[in-house]
């Protein structure tokens, strides 16, 4: 059912190669944007795009593994033309491959639509051992894509990893939980989404920039290539409407700024929580 | 009409709250779920059913139904006490079909940011993470799902229109869970349990649970926050201190738990979880919206921060612009001054 390609774990320290699948996602610059004056929220249009950071931490993870046990690192993104440029940044950090899914009716996706599309272009890559996501995007935040792509998939789900290894056709991974760590073993092929600790990507050189922006290609795939048609193309309606949005009211602070030296000023602290009983 | 509201054969619309549980209590955002979805119910004139999956849980039940539930889904059966994500998925998907429930919520905790978008997924459905609000739409009946935008300032509203269920995780400590009723009565439906033979999708091979945090800061009177501004290790040492003295649970930015001196699920703000307690003491916290949206509710906000300009100090109550490292070792003698004569009121 899977698209397992197969381990090939050298014995005689004979090539090694997985095929390995990273999906990322351009998003807008941490704290970069500008602020709007009327509603006070962020205008993302404003920021440059950049890689997710969690997703760069996944493209980093796929080219650790390359260089670990053998591999060949596809890089996907479900985006306008301009993710283009995440993908060229990819390639200069050493990826191997890079396909843009890039279409129209992509336009609007939910993160039931973008799993979709992207269950389409690893299929139509082939077989393929671990598919490596960022855990979350730092502008829609909703940590679905990853689990949603593997049950698209068919395969396991191993979330919010800071720690990987391969081993044979099982993978080892430390999961970074709310209250402390877990480690897990799953069979590949698996989808794996990495947290920003798992490690810390590589910067790519100038001159491998300017390779990647010369030589490497990025192929384009839409709807027609990855063979949504006919019936198929309702899975591109996406699931999820947004009804309205609003800038809640902040309760008034009364703000009362107190001076003085580091112990008046705890002595002055502590008089006000016993005033407002604050402490007990 | 009426596309929100699908019946199931009791003619009722059903709202679904999976529970979470370590097997003795039920999560608190569990409660806080059904505590909403109990008000949600009057208004739509259905039902809560909360989803409870695990091994000898059948003491729950009553705890769900004192917490709102009409009735408990419950499938009590060794399959479930290995907490393994493929089988929960496939348990809530035949269940779903079976029940059809015009909604599934569940917290947005670990299991559930694993379990939820699986679900939607094999159901082909959407779904709408870290909620901070439920409401339903009264013309369509189509439940309200309230998420923080990306700067996390701005709310945004979303509907699932023609797919069922509709699902939602919710943000800990965004809801408020109501009282709890010993004198509710509630009904068990049992789940069937589907035969085993699939197997189970990932091997725990160990968990390591840090100390058990003694207080919860969704529940804690006092919080105290750590932003950047501690600068180092021994500055978080010194502010745990202090936090001790205070009573208080620690919480901080997403800095602090990146860097690991903290769990995730101490990270309060956009990302993490909400908290509104009677006091919060913000240090070396700049204030930037992705972390005050998850606490600007709270009582008494006070700011530590050396930096005049810092956006918290908009928001605190009392302000103290100085170096946190040498208010905190003030904060730590004055304090232990006073409790040494004597607890509180002495210092007055």
């Amino acid at each position: 059912m899977s698209g397992y390609a197969g381990l090939r774990m050298g014995d005689g320290g004979e090539e090694v190669r997985m095929e390995l699948i990273v999906c990322v996602k351009q998003v807008p610059a941490e704290g970069r944007g500008a602020i709007d004056p009327v509603t006070g929220a962020l205008k993302r249009e404003s920021a440059p795009a950049v890689i997710n950071p969690e997703d760069l931490c996944a493209i980093e993870e796929g080219l650790l593994l390359k260089e670990r046990n053998g591999a060949r690192v596809t890089v996907l993104s479900m985006g306008p033309p301009q993710a283009e440029k995440a993908l060229r940044e990819a390639l200069a950090m050493g990826v191997d491959k890079a396909v843009l899914l890039c279409d129209r009716s992509f336009a609007g996706a939910d993160t039931l639509v973008t799993s979709y599309v992207l269950a389409r272009a690893i299929r139509r890559l082939g077989q393929y051992d671990l598919v490596l996501c960022g855990r979350r995007s730092a502008d829609g935040n909703t940590a679905q894509v990853g689990p949603e792509l593997a049950e698209r998939l068919g395969v396991p789900q191993v979330t919010a990893v800071r720690g990987l290894t391969v081993r044979g056709d099982r993978l080892l991974a430390e999961r970074a939980l709310e209250l402390g760590s877990q480690w897990v073993e799953a069979k590949l092929p698996a989808v794996v989404t990495v947290s920003r600790r798992v490690n810390t990507p590589r910067q790519a050189s100038v001159e491998d920039i300017l390779l990647a922006c010369r030589e490497k290609e990025v192929a384009v795939w839409g709807a027609e290539e990855l063979g949504i048609d006919g019936s198929s193309r309702s899975f591109l309606r996406p699931a999820t409407r947004l009804e309205s949005a609003m800038l809640p009211e902040r309760k008034e602070r009364r703000g009362e700024l107190l001076s003085g030296s580091p112990d008046e000023l705890a002595r002055a602290l502590l008089d006000r929580f016993e005033q407002r009983q604050l402490v007990r | 009409m009426s596309e929100g509201t699908k019946r199931d054969s009791g003619g009722r619309v059903l709202l679904w709250v999976f529970a979470e549980h370590d097997g003795e209590r039920l999560a608190r955002v569990s409660t806080e779920v059904l505590g909403r979805a109990r008000e949600l119910a009057v208004e739509l004139n259905g039902e809560v059913w909360g989803i409870l999956l695990g091994f000898g849980v059948r003491g729950l039940c009553d705890e769900l139904i004192c917490h709102g539930a009409d009735a408990v889904l419950l499938g009590n059966d060794p399959v479930f006490a290995g907490h393994d994500i493929g089988v929960y998925c496939r348990a809530l998907t035949d269940a779903v079909l079976e029940h059809d429930p015009a909604a599934v919520l569940m917290g947005a905790t670990d299991t559930g940011r694993d379990l939820a978008p699986r679900v939607a997924a094999r159901l082909g459905t959407g779904l709408t993470s870290d909620c901070v609000a439920l409401g339903v739409q009264h013309e369509t009946g189509m439940l309200l799902q309230v998420k923080r935008g990306y700067s996390g300032e701005m709310l945004y509203t979303y509907v699932c229109p023609e797919h069922r269920p509709q699902m939602a995780t919710v943000a800990p400590g965004a809801l408020k869970a109501g009282p709890r009723d010993t004198l509710r009565q509630g009904r068990v439906v049992p789940l069937p349990v589907s035969k085993p033979g699939e197997e189970p999708m990932i091997t725990v091979l160990r968990d390591e649970k840090k100390e058990a945090v003694e207080l919860n800061p969704e529940e804690a009177g006092v919080v105290v926050a750590c932003g950047r501004g501690i600068g180092g290790l021994d500055g978080f040492r010194r502010l745990e201190q202090f936090a001790g003295l205070l009573g208080a649970a620690v919480v901080g930015t997403k800095e602090i738990t990146d860097c690991g001196w903290l769990p995730e699920s101490r990270l309060v703000g956009q990302t993490g979880i909400t908290v509104k307690p009677e006091l919060y003491v913000a240090c070396g916290v700049s204030g930037a919206v992705q972390h005050t949206c998850g606490m600007w509710d709270s009582g008494v906000i006070v700011a530590i921060n050396k930096d005049p300009k810092a956006e918290i100090f908009r928001i605190a109550d009392y302000g103290i612009v100085a170096d946190v490292n040498q208010v905190i070792p003030a904060l730590i003698a004055e304090l232990r001054k006073r409790q040494g004569l004597g607890g509180s009121g002495a210092g007055g």
